[in-house]
């Protein structure tokens, strides 16, 4: 057993704070981990601070601001394991559509003093400016993956956390596959597993709440979406949802708008 | 209507439409759980049932490749509907099971393995391609020198009430692979269901000695020529109605000989390496193993998941993964299943369910893919 408490920090960039929430949503282990980790750094959780370095940095959201283009390296600097966390923190989020459009428009439609933003063009991942350990995706991550990631790190293993597609888990919990059965829209073949395949599960298409899994196929899915009915803007639609700036899932919704 | 008091293996009884429910007692009354077929989520799917009241009565389903979709039939058929999104492996080699638990002791650990009992259960609505899947899975985890322990303790306790095909689906080709739409064995009871002139029943033929016991708890009588004869005339039925054929002659020399066909590429381009297809696929068993702990690190365990060939991480060694082009995962599905087969265990890996051409979200059709293969075949041996 380690002495010494590894210790635990929680950081925020642009964000809507629910993956740090799922954290403090692991009711049932939130004391074990309180037992096993020390939380050094965790303002939505606690006012007690502690300095650096910190052995695991948990980094939720996306870099939007010159000072947090600067303040995600000290972070760096000070965390041995850093891993980002949500779909903000590993492929920009939702606010990453302004990526597709000028976003000084924005700024002179919704702010009285526009001259007060700071505000860079793109909202980008985290592993855009800095080497990141591990990117653990889903808007917002899922409680048993981030668990696990914990855990694993603590016992020096790797996680059990894969890349396949959300028909894996959708087949495993036994759903019928609603792009099949329905000729629902789902983006399940081309995101990566993780949910359990909530959505398919209660009858609608996947969202792509967990990004790209590796290897999409995103062309060909597009035009299975076409047979099904959904026109290219509906397709860009689907593509430009909280994985919007993927790779995988931006180059297809830009195939879409050609 | 009298009770069969030792009904001989291979006898055959009419067991009326009113009296089907007896099946489920005795089924019930012998400490079994019954699985079969019933409505939910827009298809007919296989789950724990009670009684004839969940059987999808009066429901059928319409198969393309990539659809499905279920419909109301004109008459009130129990079993007029063929395979849905389900196999019966689910119970035979479930999708996530644990194989031990081990904690720490001192220096080491110490395992406790697993002692569980599974369920009793029986499978009622098995069809004749099925049996034939469940016959190959039985080869797999129990034919070699290695005996499966989590399939071949659920397999040992199983009771199988098979249902022989009377019609078949547009993703059919059972005839083309030699495996339905009759069945002749590997059953303890199997059903052909009939609806003739007002009548509804059911043919009853006894498989095994356990299937006598069963059936010497249902009311039934001997069936005549005449019953029988219906139910032969309904397998017929389903013989001229199969969905796709294939062309089966050397498949294995097919395959082997052209790794390298243009083809790959082109259905490579339409795969989304979703893995649909091997879940879906009644013979397909291939899992892999996760080890995961507590927090302190005290308690460890193991697990055994469904798992693909279509997954970069099935074939990956110390590097990276040995299959990592679509192309290359696609051909080792349907190398496998249709050749490579064939040297493993005997026999082809295909019961030709139609299940992956049906589930296959971008509506790829093995069959058709046989067919392009062959076409273009540039090693074909005069
Ligand atoms: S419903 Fe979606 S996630 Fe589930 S199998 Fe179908 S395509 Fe895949
Ligand atoms: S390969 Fe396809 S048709 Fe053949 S047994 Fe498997 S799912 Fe059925
Ligand atoms: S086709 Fe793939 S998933 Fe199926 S048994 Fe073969 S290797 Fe396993
Ligand atoms: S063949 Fe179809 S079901 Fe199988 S992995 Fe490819 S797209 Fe998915």
């Amino acid at each position: 057993m380690p002495k010494k408490r590894p210790k635990l920090a929680v950081w925020k960039f642009a964000s809507c704070d629910g993956c740090q929430l799922s954290l403090l949503d692991c009711e049932d282990e939130l004391l074990a981990v309180a037992g096993a980790v020390e939380i050094a750094y965790f303002p939505e959780a606690s006012r007690a601070v502690a300095k650096g370095p910190y052995d695991l940095s948990l980094v939720e959201g996306s870099i939007t601001t010159p000072h947090d283009a600067e303040r995600i390296h000290r972070i760096r600097r000070q965390s041995k394991f850093l891993v980002s966390i949500g779909a903000c923190a590993t492929s920009g989020g939702i606010q990453a559509l302004r990526n597709f459009k000028n976003v000084k428009e924005f700024v002179s439609i919704v702010y009285a003093s526009p001259g007060y933003i700071h505000t860079l063009n793109k909202s980008t991942p985290i592993a855009d400016h800095i080497a990141v350990d591990f990117e653990l995706r889903g808007c917002p991550v899922s409680k048993v993956q981030l668990l696990e990631l914990v855990n694993a790190l603590l016992n020096g293993r790797k996680p059990n956390i894969g890349n396949q597609s959300v028909c894996v888990g959708c087949k495993a919990r036994g759903a019928v596959c609603v792009m099949v059965a329905r000729g629902a829209p789902c983006l399940g073949p081309v995101t990566q597993e993780g949910c359990g395949a909530i959505c398919p599960a209660y009858d609608r298409g996947c969202y792509g709440c967990f990004g790209p899994k590796e290897s999409p196929n995103t062309g060909s899915l597009s035009e299975r979406w076409g047979v099904l009915g959904v026109d290219k803007k509906g397709r860009v639609r689907a593509f430009r949802g909280f994985n919007a700036y993927a790779d995988a899932f931006r180059r297809e919704s830009e195939a879409n708008e050609r | 209507m009298t009770h069969p008091k030792r009904p001989p293996i291979d006898s055959r009884w009419v067991l009326e439409r009113k009296d089907f429910n007896g099946l489920f007692e005795a089924l019930a009354g012998r400490g079994y759980a019954v699985i079969g077929p019933t409505v939910r989520d827009a298809a007919i799917v296989y789950e724990e049932i009670q009684s004839d009241q969940d059987l999808p009565e009066g429901w059928t389903d319409e198969q393309e490749a990539g659809r499905y979709r279920l419909k109301p039939r004109p008459d009130r058929k129990l079993f007029g509907y063929n395979v849905g999104p389900h196999s019966w492996k689910r119970w035979l080699n479930p999708p996530s099971v644990r194989l031990w638990r081990a904690r720490r002791e001192g220096g080491g650990f110490a395992v406790a393995p697993e002692t569980e009992r599974p369920p009793r259960v029986a499978f009622l609505g098995v069809r004749p391609c099925e049996l034939r899947a469940i016959e190959i899975q039985d080869k797999v985890f129990m034919g070699g020198g290695y005996k499966d322990d989590i399939y071949k303790s659920r397999r040992d306790s199983l009771f199988i009430v098979a249902v022989q095909c009377g019609q078949a689906g547009g993703t059919c080709f059972c005839v083309s692979m030699k495996t339905g739409p009759k069945s002749n064995g590997g059953f303890d009871l199997a059903l052909t269901e009939v609806l003739e002139s007002g009548r509804h029943y059911f043919l009853l033929e006894v498989g095994t000695a356990r299937g006598a016991e069963v059936a010497g708890e249902v009311a039934c009588v001997p069936a005549g020529k005449h019953q029988r004869q219906a139910a032969e005339a309904r397998v017929m039925e389903a013989v001229s109605q199969m969905g796709r054929t294939m062309d089966t002659s050397d498949l294995r020399g097919l395959f082997y000989r052209n790794a390298e066909h243009p083809r790959w590429e082109e259905t490579a381009a339409r795969c989304l390496l979703c893995a649909n297809c091997t879940m879906a696929c009644p013979t397909c068993f291939c899992t892999t193993v996760e080890d995961t702990t507590d927090l302190t690190g005290e308690r460890a365990e193991r697990r055994r998941t469904w798992d693909s060939c279509f997954s970069a991480d099935f074939s990956y060694l110390h590097g990276g993964s040995v299959r990592f082009s679509p192309k290359s995962r696609y051909r080792q599905w349907i190398t496998h299943k249709l050749a490579a087969w064939f040297d493993q265990f005997g026999t082809s890996g295909c019961v030709g369910c139609g299940r992956c051409i049906t589930w296959c979200p971008a509506a790829i059709d093995i069959t058709e893919e046989v067919r392009a293969i062959r076409k273009g075949d540039s090693g074909k041996k005069e």
